[in-house]
């Protein structure tokens, strides 16, 4: 491994993934450094998310539309080809399978439903390879609400799919022409957008990134990934409880969600980076869109732009709580390149005849690299989750393979 | 007020002290490090009777300015235009008779760390500091350590702004309240917002510290709207939109010149 931050054992008091501290803190990141003109809006959101999350009828209601719409729960897939080839006992939480096919929509459908509820009749999106975007496109028509998402230039060019899919959805698509043309500056664009918006409209994040409350927010709508899983692997796992939990980082979402539902047992996390978008691992402390973080940085502290294979890791930086997470040693933080990313995607092809994401593929990449060495010792139970499918890729790896 | 007046810092009292001989007050902005020779354009502004210049240091992420801002933050920065070089640029100035703000994103303060980068405003000849994504209730971390280094960090105020918190803020602020005139990025605009006249209203109630509207305000026709509410104005993409065109300083200096004129022509308003 290129990069590897340390565990720290047994389990510290301040990583089990509960609330915020206060003003919004997972240790010292997170916050919510906003423009003055948000700081309302943002204030509002958090009222609304504290309001409608103790209520049994809100909670009954997304539990609802997760199950007829989304299609959850999802199924705990044992890999047995994989998992004898490598000597490990591996377990795909399979989010691909989910509507849209990614675990996106999880987070899409409890913002859009609190939208609703707090009366707005929009969402602002922005997304990168367009899993955000489609989700968002698809809960707003799902609910009657419109949709405006935000994206680079440079995004549109290689996902000219996802464009169509949510257009042929009802939403309006605004490419966006600055800087790197690419995620980072959707999300700059939506900002600003939100900022003349916030009377009628919700600004959906799609990551565990963003001011507060958002990095909380979408962690604890994408919980639902590792509460489920935790169930279904103490209904299938001998121990109950997996010794290891792997998910890939970008901003963090399906991670944070996966890993919160195992923070309080003994499951070592890992959080899989892409090498060309390693915040956690090689961030540098930071503060953009809205929260302190880690971020990948030059000497004069402009943000530099990320590279990864797979567009959904392509963000310079990590959500807050995975960096604080990092630094008490409660999960660990490695990297891996485009080429293992290439590489597990077509060995999950070939032995299970899953398709992934290649943003999952990094996950599995790492799993499949570490599997018998002292960071995965032969014989342990892995839980990964499989984020998203490959659809989207597909044209990609076309030209690679 | 006695008090304010006592512990502000140069850029307080240099508005305080225009503001009370009946002046309307004129910030323009540039960003720094846009052109070779861009200290030249600092030089005209003083010579336009710019009461206070606020100099950007680009950010590679702007979230809170519209085009113009961003597109002279990219050429800067393609430039190479850095904190470190910008600063070089301005110690190198002889006294220029009008306090320097510095605006930036508070990314590349915590890059240098507060006291730090404070210093090296302090040690440039900057006076004052305006770091729009870092609100009231972030900002401890920097206040002390502003004041500490003799840097007035100047917060904003939104027409989004509850009461009590403006009130909060227009205590906290240093320098001046900057007033957001509307619900939006920077960028120039068609007319003077509504909201201008109501946010300045509500920080009257609160605060007697000079009150700058800025964002959309571009014309002397707007400033001099703007004059009738608050006490003076902060002109940005209308500066750089010219300058970006390719306009030197010499054009700029007659460019603010009207806008200067206009404020004058304002000074016996209602208050």
């Amino acid at each position: 491994m290129r990069d590897m931050s340390p565990w720290r054992e047994p389990v510290p008091p301040d990583g089990t993934m509960g609330e915020p501290r206060a003003r919004g803190r997972f240790g010292e990141y997170g916050g919510r450094y906003a423009p003055e003109s948000l700081v309302e809006a943002c204030r509002e959101v958090d009222e609304a998310f504290r309001e409608a999350w103790a209520d049994p009828g809100f909670r009954g209601a997304l539990a609802r539309l997760l199950a007829v719409h989304a299609g959850r729960p999802t199924p705990l897939t044992p890999a047995r080809r994989l998992s004898e080839a490598l000597g490990v006992q591996l377990y795909l939480k399979r989010e691909d399978l989910t509507h849209t096919g990614s675990h996106k929509i999880n987070n899409v459908l409890g913002q859009a439903l609190l939208a609703t509820r707090m009366g707005r009749r929009r969402l602002i999106a922005e997304t990168g390879a367009g899993q955000h975007g489609v989700a968002t496109a698809t809960a707003a028509a799902l609910l009657g609400l419109e949709a405006t998402v935000f994206m680079g230039e440079r995004d549109i060019e290689r996902q000219a799919l996802n464009v169509f899919r949510m257009r042929m959805l009802g939403a309006e698509v605004v490419p966006v022409t600055t800087g790197s043309r690419t995620l980072k500056d959707a999300t700059s664009e939506a900002m600003r957008h939100w900022v003349g918006a916030t009377g009628d409209s919700h600004y959906c994040i799609g990551s565990v990134v963003g001011p507060d409350p958002y990095p909380w927010m979408v962690r604890e709508f994408q919980r639902i990934i590792g509460d489920e899983a935790r169930a279904q692997c103490a209904a299938e796992l001998r121990t109950g409880v997996p010794d290891y939990v792997v998910a890939c980082v970008g901003g963090g979402s399906n991670a944070a969600g996966t890993f919160a539902g195992f923070a309080d047992t003994p499951a070592r996390l890992v959080g899989v980076e892409a090498e060309g978008g390693a915040g956690a691992a090689r961030g540098r402390l930071g503060v953009l869109h809205g929260c302190r973080s880690l971020f990948l940085q030059d000497d004069d502290g402009q943000i530099t732009q990320a590279h990864s294979i797979a567009a959904g890791l392509d963000y310079p930086g990590v959500g807050p709580e995975h960096a604080h997470l990092r630094d008490l040693g409660r999960a660990r933080y490695v990297t891996v390149t485009d080429d293992e990313a290439v590489g597990a995607a077509v060995r999950l092809a070939r032995t299970e005849g899953i398709v992934p994401a290649l943003e999952s593929a990094h996950a599995l990449a790492w799993v499949i690299s570490a599997a018998g060495g002292g960071d995965l010792p032969a014989g342990s139970t892995v839980l990964m989750t499989l984020s998203g499918r490959g659809d989207k890729d597909v044209s990609t790896l076309k030209e690679l393979l | 007020m006695t008090n304010h007046t006592l512990a502000a810092g140069t850029v307080e009292r240099r508005l305080r002290a225009h503001r009370d001989a009946g002046r309307g007050l004129l910030m323009p902005y540039i960003t720094g490090g846009i052109t070779s020779g861009w200290t030249d354009y600092l030089r005209a502004f003083a010579a336009a009777g710019a009461d206070a210049i606020e100099v950007g240091l680009p950010f590679s992420d702007p979230t809170l300015d519209g085009v113009t801002i961003q597109q002279a933050g990219e050429t800067a920065l393609a430039r190479g235009a850095s904190t470190r070089r910008i600063l070089t640029d301005l110690s190198g100035m002889p006294d220029l008779g009008v306090p320097l703000v510095i605006s930036t994103y508070y990314n590349l303060v915590l890059h240098d760390g507060p006291e730090e980068f404070c210093a090296a405003l302090r040690r440039a000849g900057v006076d004052g500091l305006i770091v729009p994504d870092l609100p009231v209730h972030e900002a401890d971390e920097l206040t002390d350590v502003a004041a500490a280094a003799g840097i007035e960090l100047v917060l904003l105020a939104s027409p989004a702004t509850p009461q009590p918190r403006l009130a909060e803020i227009s205590c906290r602020s240093r320098g001046f309240v900057y007033a957001v005139s509307l619900m939006g990025t920077t960028g120039e605009r068609a007319a003077l917002a509504a909201s201008a006249a109501e946010l300045t209203e509500r920080i009257r109630r609160v605060s007697d510290r000079p009150v700058l509207l800025g964002f959309g305000i571009s014309t002397p026709e707007q400033a001099r709207e703007a004059r009738r509410h608050a006490d003076g104005v902060v002109v940005g993409a209308a500066v750089m939109r010219r300058v970006l065109d390719g306009d030197g300083p010499d054009d700029l200096r007659a460019f603010l010149a009207t806008l200067r004129q206009a404020l004058d022509q304002e000074c016996d308003r209602p208050r």
